[in-house]
């Protein structure tokens, strides 16, 4: 997947937050530490000399293993396009995940494969090797490296996780009320007809929405948002297939269409089985469940199309449960809207929810 | 008492690979293996030639799933028995391979020698445990064959779609699953009994090889969380069967209680199958590189930490599940510190192989092996804890190269590295070094070539249990596909080198690692009694190097045991 240099910068500037730099001093001490166990490393002074590396190789070995860590972290790229405002902060926090991943794996295979080819038994020596059975300032320092290591991942994992609107209580979330029809509950009744898709998500969505007046959302990624901005879109999941209601203009379409910079709402409830909504581009996904009304929120920053993909098993077709979602510049996406809005509760209203906003 | 120097285990005794004769009403020679047996060598012995068997038939499972993902498009099998197959797959795998030989053969095998013990603590509870397996083993992949087939949700089971999946292959699904927890929970009591209860006078915990502590943990972890499947999945049956509402939100159940159940025994499950292969790494590393296991009580301690840690962690399999916030950070803190304990448990290991004489045969090349894969699969673990990062890549093949490295690249590459490590306590022969070196290499690279590349694939958007998926993602699927291929081929070498072996292979003696843990300090094989005379009193066994003089304990030697007279 292609990642130009222009685009990484831009997820760069958005790092300003401590723990970068948090993170820098932390791996840039990591030699010295080991070094510091390596020196205490000789519990059996009277044994025969022993091959200990010096305390000022192993500190430039670290840190050249450091450098190493970190542009690779930094210069290898994994991830598809971003395309929403919490992409960039995911991959930044993927960067640093990479990063240190890079620094502990090359630094413990290296060290294994350095004692498997040092430390090999020579033919015709049949003796044992030193008898050392611990050494507590070491464990110590095994100890500690991993758990500042593991503290500082998780606050800035934490951090990360609530830029992305992650610990928004979701239960008084306001926005989600703003452009829902006030529960219709006309719809219930005659939810059977030719088009059994259409009609399906006329008659849950606003179901979802009685919910949402009633608390019942539990679950999901919100940023809060300002209430007359968000596009709120009804997303109804079931075998085999994402279908998308805009109460704005009542449309009922097969693929998402949003536009860019703008905050999008998804109210999500499955018919059948469990769904999942994904788009890896966007760097999110909520399960979409039956009974239980989900949210998602996310402001999409970059016009293309992207593919949605369902990534919980739902049954045979599970690997055709697949759609899209154009993002529009603004303009186009008006006229997109416009275009759709059935000029009057026709086919598609037939069951008689008509838009309230 | 003296410390039994390495040269005493060149003792002159040899035994016979045929001598234990019969002992009460046990049948002899190769019938006892198909026997109700009591002994838990024999029972050790018939978990893991089961649990092979079944590792060819889910290997062969996987051999169908990595055919049809070598083409974009839905075309081997049906996208139906895709669905059945990747369920038996994952079944198979887990409840009929990796358990039950990580810990009912080696368990079985090994503790009575380490507790210094003739037997396990319940010795007809443990062959009603092993019995368990094969009708259970049957049964489920008789449902294959059944109208409507086998199960088709996944070995997840998640409600609601395995209420609308077709009844009767599911319903076995779960009977089978229940059998085999059944025997699991029977096996973990027997353990919990046997090491705490059984040991020899004079052997204090604190002496016990490593591997008891892994398999005292594991076995609580069993004992706990086993009974939470069972419950949870008695209770999707009657969801099936009487139309009951557990779990079926048109009757006003909950589907998400359901995955809190269900991970609260799944979670804990992977270290069912991962500990105790802490414990052989533990045990193989030392006898090969001549040295003290490094840290032993710190070992002891982190084992603790992850089985405490191990039962709190289960929420990470539902960041995206709609799990309130709270819970969210508060499984996310767990799951990374689960990291701590087992990254002691690693860098101990590097210390024991730190100034040893490392003998690079096939048992430590899969040790290190196991070091690396499982390294790489923490390091993306504690990646998938963070909940931004785990809600991206989630239900994705990211997850699946993931715990493969987890429980292949860990957990099998153990199970090997362990068979070349006691084949010759089994056997009396040895295996042959080449094929062991060449099962070895193909191995390791088909199984990075195979999951590796899977990581990205997750990453980029492939979601897991697809039978078919965006064309772009074509030629990293057929690198997968060629590395299952791979290892497929790499069981070839270790299949005749096994059987060959058993009879053509080099007579191994009783000792040929020179090891210091109990059950090498009788002959190969070993009588029905472990020792012909009282049961040696080791409270050093992982003494390397040590010159007796040093230590002050008490230890049988091993000409005093192999002088007793033989009957």
């Amino acid at each position: 997947m292609s990642d130009p240099a222009h685009l990484r910068g831009k997820c760069e500037s958005n790092l300003n937050f401590l723990p970068e730099e948090a993170f820098e001093s932390v791996v840039t001490s990591l030699p010295a530490l080991i070094s510091i166990g390596w020196a205490g490393f000789d519990p059996c002074p009277a044994a025969p000399p022993v091959p200990i590396p010096s305390a000022l190789i192993t500190l430039l070995l670290g840190m050249a293993l450091v450098l190493a860590g970190l542009w690779v972290g930094y210069n290898v790229s994994l991830l598809p396009l971003d395309a929403s405002s919490n992409a960039p902060v995911y991959d930044a926090l993927f960067k640093v995940l990479f990063s240190i991943g890079t620094i502990l794996f090359i630094g413990i295979v290296g060290l294994l494969i350095f004692s498997l080819v040092r430390f090999r038994r020579r033919s015709g020596d049949s003796g044992d090797g030193a008898a050392i059975e611990g050494n507590l300032p070491l464990e110590i320092v095994w100890t500690a490296i991993p758990a500042v290591v593991v503290l500082f991942v998780g606050i800035y994992s934490y951090d990360i996780y609530e830029r992305m609107g992650g610990m928004t209580p979701l239960n008084d979330h306001g926005a989600m009320h703003a452009s829902q029809p006030a529960g219709d509950h006309q719809h219930h009744s005659d939810s059977h007809g030719s088009n059994q898709a259409v009609l399906a998500s006329s008659s849950s969505a606003p179901a979802a929405a009685e919910d949402q007046e009633l608390g019942r959302v539990w679950g999901g990624i919100g940023v809060s948002t300002d209430e007359d901005e968000t596009l709120t879109v009804d997303v109804t999941a079931m075998q085999f297939a994402f279908i998308f209601h805009y109460p704005d203009g009542n449309i009922v379409s097969g693929e998402l269409h949003i536009p860019a910079d703008r905050p999008v709402s998804l109210h999500m409830e499955a018919r059948d089985v469990i769904h999942a909504f994904w788009v890896p581009q966007f760097r999110l996904k909520q399960d979409v469940i039956p009974g239980q009304p989900t949210l998602l929120s996310f402001t999409a920053t970059r016009p293309g199309t992207y593919p949605i993909v369902c990534a919980e098993l739902c049954g045979p077709y599970h690997g055709g449960m697949r759609s899209s979602v154009v993002v529009h510049e603004p303009a186009e996406f008006d006229a997109w809207l416009s275009k759709n809005t059935p000029p009057a509760p026709a086919t598609v209203a037939s069951s008689g929810s008509t838009p309230t906003a | 008492m003296t410390l039994a120097s390495p040269s005493d285990f060149q003792a002159p005794q040899q035994s016979s690979p045929d001598q234990g004769g019969p002992r009460g009403l046990q049948p002899e020679g190769w019938l006892r293996y198909l026997s109700f047996s009591l002994d838990h060598k024999v029972i050790g012995l018939q978990y893991m030639v089961c649990g092979f068997l079944f590792y060819f038939l889910g290997g062969a499972l996987a051999g169908v799933i990595r055919t049809e993902l070598a083409s974009p498009i839905s075309d081997f099998v049906s996208r139906e028995t895709y669905n059945e197959v990747l369920t038996l797959h994952g079944t198979v795998m887990i409840f009929l391979w990796i358990v039950p030989v990580v810990n009912g053969a080696f368990g079985n095998y090994l503790i009575p020698f380490y507790v210094g013990a003739r037997d396990m603590a319940f010795p007809r509870l443990n062959a009603v445990a092993f019995w368990l397996i094969p009708p259970a083993g049957i049964l489920l992949i008789s449902s294959y064959f059944i109208k409507g087939g086998a199960a088709q949700s996944g070995w997840t089971a998640y409600p609601p779609l395995s209420l609308t999946t077709p009844a009767l292959g599911q319903v076995i699904w779960i009977i089978s699953v229940l059998l085999l927890g059944g025997s699991s929970i029977f096996g973990g009591i027997n353990f919990i009994a046997t090491i705490l209860k059984l040991r020899r006078p004079g052997l204090k915990m604190m002496q016990l090889p490593m591997y008891c502590w892994a398999m005292l943990g594991t076995s609580i972890l069993v004992v706990l969380s086993t009974p939470v499947l069972a419950g949870t999945l008695i209770l999707l049956s009657f969801d099936i069967i009487a139309h009951t509402g557990f779990f079926n939100p048109a009757l006003g159940g909950n589907v998400v209680v359901y995955q809190h159940l269900f991970w609260f025994y799944s979670h804990p499950a992977v270290y069912i199958m991962v500990l105790p292969a802490f414990g052989l790494v533990s045990e193989i590393l030392p006898v090969h590189a001549r040295k003290p296991l490094f840290g032993y009580t710190t070992m002891v301690y982190s084992i603790i930490a992850i089985v405490v840690l191990g039962l709190v962690v289960w929420a990470h399999h539902m960041f995206t599940s709609g799990t309130p916030p709270w819970m969210r950070l508060f499984f996310t803190i767990a799951t990374s510190f689960i990291a701590v304990p087992t990254g002691i448990k690693f860098f101990n290991w590097l210390a024991t192989l730190w100034q040893g004489k490392i003998a690079l045969n096939s048992a430590i090349l899969f040790a290190c092996a196991f070091i690396v894969n499982f390294v790489f699969g923490g390091i993306t673990g504690v990646a998938l804890a963070q909940v931004p990062f785990d809600i991206h890549v989630h239900d994705t093949y990211f997850v699946v190269g993931h715990f493969h490295y987890i429980v292949y690249g860990g957990t099998v590459f153990i199970i090997f590295s362990a068979v070349y490590h006691w084949y010759p306590k089994f056997t009396g022969r040895m295996l042959d070094e080449h094929l062991g070196r060449l099962h070895f290499l193909l191995t390791f690279i088909g199984f990075n070539l195979c999951f590796a590349p899977q990581h990205w694939l997750g990453l980029n958007g492939m979601p897991r249990r697809v039978a078919e998926y965006d064309p772009s993602f074509t030629t990293l699927n057929q690198v997968s596909s060629v590395g299952a291929l791979m290892m497929a081929v790499s069981t070839l070498p270790f299949l005749i080198n096994v059987v060959v072996s058993a009879f053509r292979g080099e007579v191994a003696g009783d000792n040929p690692w020179k090891a210091l843990t109990p059950e090498w300090l009788t002959s190969s094989p070993p009588p029905v009694e472990n020792w012909i005379g009282e049961a040696p009193l080791v409270t050093h066994p992982y003494g390397y190097g040590v010159p007796a003089d040093r230590l002050d304990l008490q230890m049988v030697t091993a000409e005093q045991i192999w002088s007793d007279p033989k009957p």
